[in-house]
């Protein structure tokens, strides 16, 4: 079976600046893919290639097994993108917008399905106003039906929810999750960590145009968020024979750094040993954003 | 598996028909007002071809500037506000092919020019009899020229960044072009420089050719205009062709 996405050695130059230097990834059929990375990374690069917005400067990308450039007709029917940018045909109404999508794709008989993708995006009461009428999130959700109006195999989504409202995120992803359930392949990308942490099974980070993590999203929270650990003790200073890190520390107040659980227990062994008392204990869960800083290099 | 060519046609079809106010009825009402004041001043003053008034002569003239310069305006103008709205990435994304994509815009062009050119003819018929020596003359004119202006609007809105490029290109190629090709004067009139200069014009050679269905005779042969006319679709065409393959400023 292909992969969904294959993406080998890919450069992007855009003169001196090199965006994109040798990526290789591949994701697999029916994953939900998370792709991060700090702005400028070249994640939008990435999807612009494996879309076909832009051209690699060198490197190969299939969707599906199809080459973007060499079999670029059905490499983009496998595709569906969600732009970034909120972008919109002011001439236009939802429902032409959506007609014209799926006429793009050769599909001309395909009321039923638009008809679908737009009541599970609650576009059915604005099928007939016009574009530049909408809100901001309804102009989303529309972008969204656009990239689905072909049902296709591949979801491309950047950054979906970028400033859109808890109601339209939690509904837009009870559709994705949904369609990732049906088979279809999920790309994402968001800066929205704590999104990615709960809907991604892999995540894959970028930083200055390379791959720097790539992993399943369980493995990097066990190989690089750690714990972090909020202590409030009967004395000011701890052990000398503590070796968690310590973060911060404040009249017995004090917030650690674990690795793991192991760790923890470590730790609670050595101030029973020195009779230390635990007045209060809080453990914060391993978190995406903890990954995500520490993958980047940041404190 | 059927292509997008069809939805993309009557999506630009579409598009220049909504704003028919501004696309067709406001060009049509500039060519009526050109007709009245050349008309009114020069009517009886000058003689272009025995046998022909002024107003007869002109207003071939004026049809085919109008489809010329609408068929340029409408590939011109709707690429250049997808490509600024950003909204040019829905026809980026789905398998259309480079040949597609300009066929689309091409045929577009024309037929708002002339749909232009028709309701201009219609509007000001009553004005003066026109003959119609040979129609299809007219009507090769018509398409070659529209095909011509389309595909010119296609290479400026795919080499234009910003709305005042494709005005300065419309302003200061296409206006002068037209302007400087005969429609208001037969280039006999004119000294031998720039007799000589206006040959060098291919707008004068489509709306002689365009004339001469209407009245038989012409400044030029219209098999040799026919001939410079479809010399310029094709290098204009391989062009428009070129820059889509090659993804020229719209493919990153």
């Amino acid at each position: 079976m292909n992969p969904a996405i294959e993406i080998r050695k890919v450069e992007k130059r855009y003169g001196e600046l090199q965006a994109l230097g040798g990526v290789d990834l591949e994701v697999e059929q029916g994953e939900f893919f998370g792709l991060l990375g700090p702005n400028g990374a070249g994640k939008t690069t990435l999807i612009s290639i494996i879309a076909g917005l832009a051209r690699a400067t060198s490197g190969e990308v299939r969707v599906m097994g199809a080459d973007v450039v060499a079999d670029y007709r059905r490499a983009r029917r496998m595709l569906g993108v969600v732009p970034q940018e909120l972008v919109f045909d002011p001439f236009f109404t939802v429902l032409e917008t959506l007609r014209f999508q799926a006429g793009y794709f050769g599909l001309r008989a395909n009321g039923d399905w638009i008809e679908e993708v737009m009541r599970n995006l609650d576009l059915l009461p604005k099928a007939n106003a016009n574009m530049r009428s909408l809100s901001g999130g309804m102009k989303r959700r529309v972008l969204v039906a656009q990239a689905l109006v072909h049902k296709p195999p591949v979801i491309v989504l950047d950054e979906p929810t970028a400033g859109v409202d808890v109601e339209l995120r939690q509904g837009l992803w009870r559709f994705i999750r949904g369609l990732n359930r049906a088979g279809h392949t999920i790309v994402l990308t968001t800066h929205y960590l704590e999104e990615a942490e709960q809907l991604c099974s892999r995540i894959g980070m970028l930083k200055a145009g390379r791959i720097v993590a790539l992993d399943s999203t369980r493995n990097l929270l066990e190989n690089f968020a750690g714990l972090q650990l909020e202590l409030t003790l009967d004395r000011e200073t701890l052990p000398e024979n503590v070796r968690a890190t310590v973060i911060a520390a404040d009249s017995g107040h004090f917030t650690l750094r674990l690795r793991d659980y192991a760790e923890l227990e470590e730790l609670l062994h050595q101030l029973r040993d020195a009779r230390v008392t635990i007045r209060e204990l809080e453990l914060d869960p391993p978190d995406l954003e903890e990954v995500f800083l520490r993958v980047m290099g940041r404190p | 598996m059927k292509s997008g060519f069809g939805t993309l046609l009557y999506k630009e079809l579409l598009r220049f028909w909504k704003v028919s106010f501004q696309t067709v009825a406001a060009p049509v009402l500039t060519a009526l007002l050109y007709l009245l004041v050349f008309a009114h001043t020069l009517e009886g003053r000058v003689q272009v071809y025995d046998g022909v008034r002024y107003t007869a002569f002109l207003l071939p003239g004026l049809v085919m500037m109008s489809v010329l310069q609408n068929s340029f305006a409408n590939s011109s103008s709707s690429l250049i506000q997808s490509k600024i709205s950003g909204n040019v990435i829905f026809i980026l994304l789905p398998p259309i092919s480079h040949v597609e994509f300009f066929c689309a815009y091409v045929l577009a062009s024309m037929a708002r020019g002339i749909t232009v050119g028709a309701c201009v003819l219609a509007v000001t018929a009553w004005f003066v009899e026109l003959p119609l020596a040979s129609p299809a003359w007219i009507v090769l004119f018509a398409l070659a020229g529209s095909a011509i202006l389309g595909a010119l609007g296609l290479v400026a809105g795919i080499w234009a960044d910003k709305f005042e490029q494709i005005a300065a290109f419309q302003n200061f190629i296409i206006l002068p072009l037209t302007f400087l090709s005969g429609v208001f004067y037969s280039i006999h009139s004119l000294p031998p420089f720039w007799q000589g200069l206006s040959h060098l014009n291919p707008f004068f050679y489509m709306i002689d050719g365009f004339r001469y269905g209407f009245f038989g005779t012409s400044d030029f042969a219209p098999q040799a205009s026919l001939a410079v006319v479809g010399v310029s679709l094709a290098a204009l065409s391989a062009l428009a062709l070129a820059l889509l393959k090659s993804g020229y400023k719209l493919r990153g």
